[in-house]
């Protein structure tokens, strides 16, 4: 077990140090900081005093670890597009993706899970049919062109909902959110929908071809033969047994929800981080690209680290298979 | 490859059979594109701004010569779409081969090789596995949007996108290869390969690839339609193909900004394009994917 975690913490450094090289390379050998800053008249001195100032002259390994360092205090230099400092742009724009976010995960579980439950019981009725196409068609659609079919319908034609932007906001200290107002709530429908289809559609199959796994099992047979009722034996053992993977996968696919929110909201005009991103690389606004590209980057070490650890403590069963995985 | 029982499946499943329909069809039209659509909607001779924002021809005001309307330019939006299938088909095919390449020699290097090569490359892939492929694609054409110089980069932002749609698919193919080479590697034929000392590039080359094929094929035609997707979806976001070439997600980009101004049939047609081309692509992989599996026949 310590071996385990040890190894995955250390693996997990390696690939932020990896993700922070790319991100440093970016940030010092994409055009000259130096002549970015000094705009358009210097001399030679002011130049040469600039690089010492800023410790441009160091070894290349000096520069790397004062970048390190400083990105860990949440130092990401100034944006050259805006001329704010990155962290600033980040912290604003971080509770409007977070809560699309959320939001988005929320629903896809809700109606993603009771959706595999009841393909997985009735397999053949035809509402599960009809569920199974739908998804195999959700798969195949882009969530950029949903995003633009829901604007086409919700917003042109029948002009209920926004199609842009977050509505009113309500600000607590740094955190604004979109919760409290009415037009902020209308304003999340769309891109939240926009955002959960792939993930719903994700999370139904996968309970569904799980409780069929189960439902196959001695001990659901052993639990009919009881004599339980039908809901304590789909509810309570199926079910719940169901559970592992589908937490595992949701925790993964946070993941998918925040690279796919660059789209949503780019579609959406929504003024969270992916947009900025696109902003950014549209403008080679080089500075918020590098602290995007860490910031994603800690999130999904962080993310596949406690899943890693999750599916290890929850499933005894998994103990034994993954030591024998990992043994080649 | 081609065996009765796998004939037997498709020609038995309608579904497939339509699927492959739609995809020639596809294929075909990307092809032959200049000699089959009415117009060639990037001659700037033949264009007519008088013609701009013409609906699709069944409606009111719509025209009998463009049969799906015309965009912001005048251009015919039948003939737009063939030439943006020809371009995001291009892409797709040249990425995924690509892919296929990185992954397949990738793949048997450390399947027939092992030892620390065989970890180092399964655990990148391992890592980069982790992060969704799009999402790749997107880091790595920004990058080279950032890094090239402007002019440089216009010229080669095709490749450039390729380059980004395949790296960020190589893992799978690598891993299949590098299970069934273990599985081939002990077999009689590669030992008795080896014992006449055949070079061992040669024995991966000319004796396990070939037994290795199966899978790959289908990898590769599920790997088609995250392709197309993946381009369409960089080039929505207006950081993939050139627009000097546009795909089928530059139409789509360029028509919604016509969405609230009613004209829809510049967005709503090329989106449907998308849809069915990838629809069809995905059901032929899925369909590939249980016909070879015999554990589910």
């Amino acid at each position: 077990m310590i071996a385990f975690v040890v190894q995955r913490l250390l693996q997990s450094v390696l690939v932020m140090l990896a993700v922070a090289f790319i991100s440093f390379a970016l940030f010092r050998y994409i055009g000259d900081p130096v002549l970015i800053m000094l705009g358009q008249d210097f001399t030679r001195e002011q130049y040469e005093m600039l690089v010492r100032d800023l410790g441009l002259d160091q070894p290349f390994y000096v520069q790397f670890a004062k970048f390190v360092v400083s990105a860990v205090q949440g130092e990401f230099g100034i944006s050259y597009r805006l001329a704010r400092p990155v962290a600033q742009l980040i912290a604003e724009r971080l509770p409007a993706t977070l809560e699309l976010s959320m939001m988005a995960a929320l629903l896809a579980l809700t109606i993603g899970v009771p959706m595999g439950v009841y393909t997985g019981l009735r397999r053949d009725s035809w509402l599960s049919r009809f569920f199974l196409t739908i998804s195999l068609v959700g798969v195949s659609l882009p969530t950029f062109l949903i995003g633009i079919l829901l604007i086409l319908v919700f917003a042109v034609q029948l002009g209920v909902l926004p199609s842009f932007g977050r509505g009113d906001v309500v600000k607590f200290g740094s955190w604004s959110t979109g919760f409290l107002t009415t037009s902020g709530l209308k304003a999340l429908v769309l891109p939240a929908v926009t955002l959960c289809l792939f993930q719903l559609t994700l999370i139904m199959r996968l309970v569904r071809s799980e409780m069929l796994e189960v439902l196959r099992t001695d001990y659901i047979k052993f639990a009919r033969a009881r004599g339980l009722q039908n809901r304590a034996v789909n509810f309570g053992h199926a079910l719940k047994n169901t559970l592992v993977p589908v937490i595992t996968i949701t925790g993964l696919q946070i993941g998918g929800i925040i690279a796919f929110a660059i789209v949503t909201e780019t579609v959406f005009q929504w003024p969270g981080m992916g947009l900025l991103f696109i902003q950014s690389v549209n403008n080679a606004d080089v500075p918020v690209m590098a602290a995007y590209l860490l910031l994603v980057g800690f999130f999904f070490v962080v993310i596949n680290l406690v899943v890693d650890l999750l599916y290890y403590v929850v499933d005894p069963r998994l103990r034994i298979d993954r030591g024998a995985a990992s043994g080649h | 490859m081609l065996d009765s029982d796998v004939f037997h499946s498709f020609r038995r499943n309608p579904v497939v059979v339509v699927s492959a329909v739609v995809t020639a069809v596809f294929v075909l039209a990307a092809l032959l594109a200049p000699w089959i659509t009415p117009y060639h909607p990037y001659d700037l001779a033949s264009l007519d701004l008088n013609d701009a924002f013409t609906p699709p021809a069944w409606t009111e005001d719509g025209s009998r010569r463009f049969l799906l309307g015309t965009d912001d330019q005048g251009r015919d939006v039948l003939s737009t779409i063939v030439f943006g299938a020809r371009v995001s088909l291009l892409v797709g095919f040249c990425a995924v081969l690509f892919a296929m390449t990185v992954g397949i020699t990738l793949g048997l290097v450390s399947g027939y090789v092992g030892g620390a090569v065989e970890s180092v490359i399964m655990r990148v892939a391992d890592v980069q596995l982790t992060f969704p492929g799009i999402l790749i694609a997107l880091l790595i054409d920004g990058l080279a949007r950032t890094a090239l110089p402007r002019d440089l980069h216009s010229e080669i932002a095709l490749y450039v996108v390729i380059f980004a749609i395949g790296i960020a698919n190589w893992p799978q193919f690598a891993r299949t290869v590098r299970g069934s080479t273990l599985v081939e590697k002990s077999k009689e034929y590669v030992q008795a390969a080896r014992v006449i000392g055949l070079h061992p590039g040669l024995i991966m080359l000319r004796h396990v690839l070939p037994n290795v094929m199966g899978p790959v094929l289908v990898i590769a035609t599920l790997s088609l339609g995250f392709a197309i997707l993946a381009e369409a979806t960089l080039s929505f976001l207006g950081v993939g193909v050139p627009p000097t070439r546009p795909s089928l997600g530059t139409l789509i980009r360029v028509g919604n900004d016509f969405l609230f101004s009613g004209e829809w049939w510049m967005t709503i047609f090329p989106g449907a394009a998308l849809i069915v081309l990838v629809l069809a692509v995905n059901l032929l992989g899925d369909w590939l994917r249980d016909a070879l599996n015999p554990k589910l026949r």
